[in-house]
């Protein structure tokens, strides 16, 4: 008896010893290092922390471990002008609802995610940018008859909570029914089946979603835009150095043909013709 | 405090914990009267029944909350068209509903048949031994007895429903977790405080609630 406790307590003290062994290994975690910002960040680390979406085709979907897309592609230029390889990336998965937090927090260096610059959220954080301008519109069936927003009143709407589509739904028809999910994938069969008459959001996001095998014919983007959504890098909102920094490397990239190249590996599949990057566009990083 | 001054997110608090409520409170009722039903059926002498049972409590238990919520959307809805509202919050309410009461009916049998085993053998004897008929003998004799014995298990079950309550808000209801989601979106500088306050309001709600069914335990006991 008295020997079975012996052995026990000796096996578990072996076990927490064991354990203990095998404890952290200092990861500082990532993040930028205090208010250097992301231009000091990259110089004495060499690595950057990057948000971007897992669930969009052609912007930025996740495959394994592998984030492919345009978003990812912009990604890759931005640190590489910082003087980060793409191995050195450790990328991210945002969805609308974090993109912010996750900045503020530090734990993302830099969003890529299809992320629209606006009023309110430039109270929060600092937009490098516009590398891209899409506008809002709606999937629906490929036989559908919807004809464009203003037709939506009584109809069922798909979108992401907290995201820009899904706000401006609420506010500019409020008669549409809203569905709202973490991601647009699951409105997908929704619309599929019948229970949603339109999906809602950036049109390019869209025809990515039109374009997945899966779906082949089935699903139209109506093709009548009713907002303008500049796509922005978001970043620290006092990282004004880093700002201005990402922007020059947009306009880089603008004129060497990098811009471009991005363009045609990924969304330009579709066989839709690279957009020019306007480089007069630009924020101003928060100057006043 | 500054996020809910302003009235909106007052508002979305407000409503997003009237939904927990409204789903608890429904999800119990359901739970309790199918949860009871289970329970006659695993003890009753007809094979089929206890098979049923034991079949219920076994699916329903070792299957994540969020996996049967989900498939209550997209199986029950999505895909076999049915539809309980034409309002799109109360359908999605009602299929959370569906969800939370059939998950939570298991816990509820296995609470309530843990309470039969409380009851002394003697006295299913005692009541077959006067001709009462199996039903009689649950309804009359074990089953008030069994009751006394699981409010406070119940009660766990209870405050377990309204937190789980918050897994609807995946399907697409904006209950109150989908609420503060929300809010930290748009005020990631007060994590902390909007995090407090809807903790803090779960916990206002759950705790008296604990305290309550551990006093009614109380005062139901059978003093053996």
């Amino acid at each position: 008896m008295r020997m079975k406790r012996v052995a026990a307590v000796a096996a578990a003290a072996t076990l927490a010893l064991g354990m203990s062994a095998c404890g952290g290994d200092g990861d500082s975690g990532s993040g930028s290092g205090g208010g250097k910002g992301i231009v000091g960040k990259a110089q004495s680390q060499k690595k950057l922390v990057i948000g971007v979406k897992a669930d969009q085709p052609g912007l930025g979907l996740q495959t394994g471990s592998n984030y492919e897309g345009f978003d990812v592609e912009i990604a890759k230029i931005v640190a590489k002008g910082l003087g980060v390889d793409a191995n050195n990336i450790e990328w991210k998965t945002t969805v609308s609802a974090n993109r912010e937090p996750f900045i503020q927090q530090g734990t993302v260096d830099l969003v890529v995610a299809t992320y629209t610059i606006n009023d309110e959220r430039k109270q929060k954080i600092n937009f490098a940018g516009p590398y891209f301008i899409a506008g809002q519109d709606l999937l629906v069936k490929a036989d559908s008859t919807l004809a464009g927003p203003e037709a939506l009143d009584g109809k069922t709407v798909c979108s992401v909570t907290g995201s820009t589509p899904a706000k401006r739904i609420q506010t500019e028809h409020p008669k549409a029914k809203l569905q709202q999910f973490d991601s647009y994938s699951k409105c997908l069969p929704l619309l599929e089946n019948g229970q949603v008459d339109a999906v809602t959001t950036d049109d390019i996001i869209l025809a990515g979603y039109a374009a997945q095998s899966q779906y082949a014919g089935k699903f139209k983007v109506v093709g009548k835009p009713f907002s303008t959504e500049p796509y922005g890098i978001g970043l620290k909102k006092d990282d004004k150095a880093g700002c201005e920094k990402v922007n020059e490397i947009l306009k880089a990239a603008a004129s060497d043909g990098s811009y471009k190249t991005a363009w045609d590996t990924t969304l330009g599949k579709s066989g839709k013709a690279a957009p020019e990057l306007d480089t007069t566009k630009l924020t101003n990083c928060g100057s006043v | 405090m500054h996020v809910f001054a302003d009235p909106t997110n007052f508002d979305a608090y407000v409503s997003g914990f009237l939904w927990i409520l409204k789903l608890t409170g429904a999800s119990a009722v359901f739970a309790l009267v199918l949860g009871v039903l289970l329970a006659a059926f695993r003890v009753s002498p007809v094979p089929v029944l206890r098979g049923f049972g034991a079949a219920w409590v076994n699916i329903f238990r070792n299957t994540p909350l969020t996996l049967i919520v989900f498939f209550c959307f997209f199986g029950l809805y999505s895909t076999l068209g049915l539809r309980l509202s034409d309002d799109l919050d109360r359908n999605n309410y009602w299929l959370g509903v569906i969800g939370l009461s059939v998950y939570t009916a298991a816990f509820v049998c296995e609470a309530v048949r843990s309470g039969v085993n409380t009851v002394p053998a003697g006295q299913a004897e005692a009541a077959r031994a006067i001709g009462l008929t199996f039903f009689q003998t649950l309804r009359i004799v074990i089953l008030p007895q069994a009751g006394r014995a699981v409010v406070a298990p119940l009660g766990s079950v209870l405050i377990a429903l309204c937190k789980n309550a918050t897994i609807v808000g995946t399907i697409g209801l904006i209950e109150a977790s989908s609420v503060m989601k929300d809010l930290l979106n748009s005020n990631g500088d007060a994590v902390i405080p909007i995090f407090a306050v809807f903790a803090g309001t779960f916990a206002a709600i759950l705790i008296p609630t604990g305290y309550f069914f551990g006093w009614l335990a109380n005062r139901l006991a059978v003093k053996r």
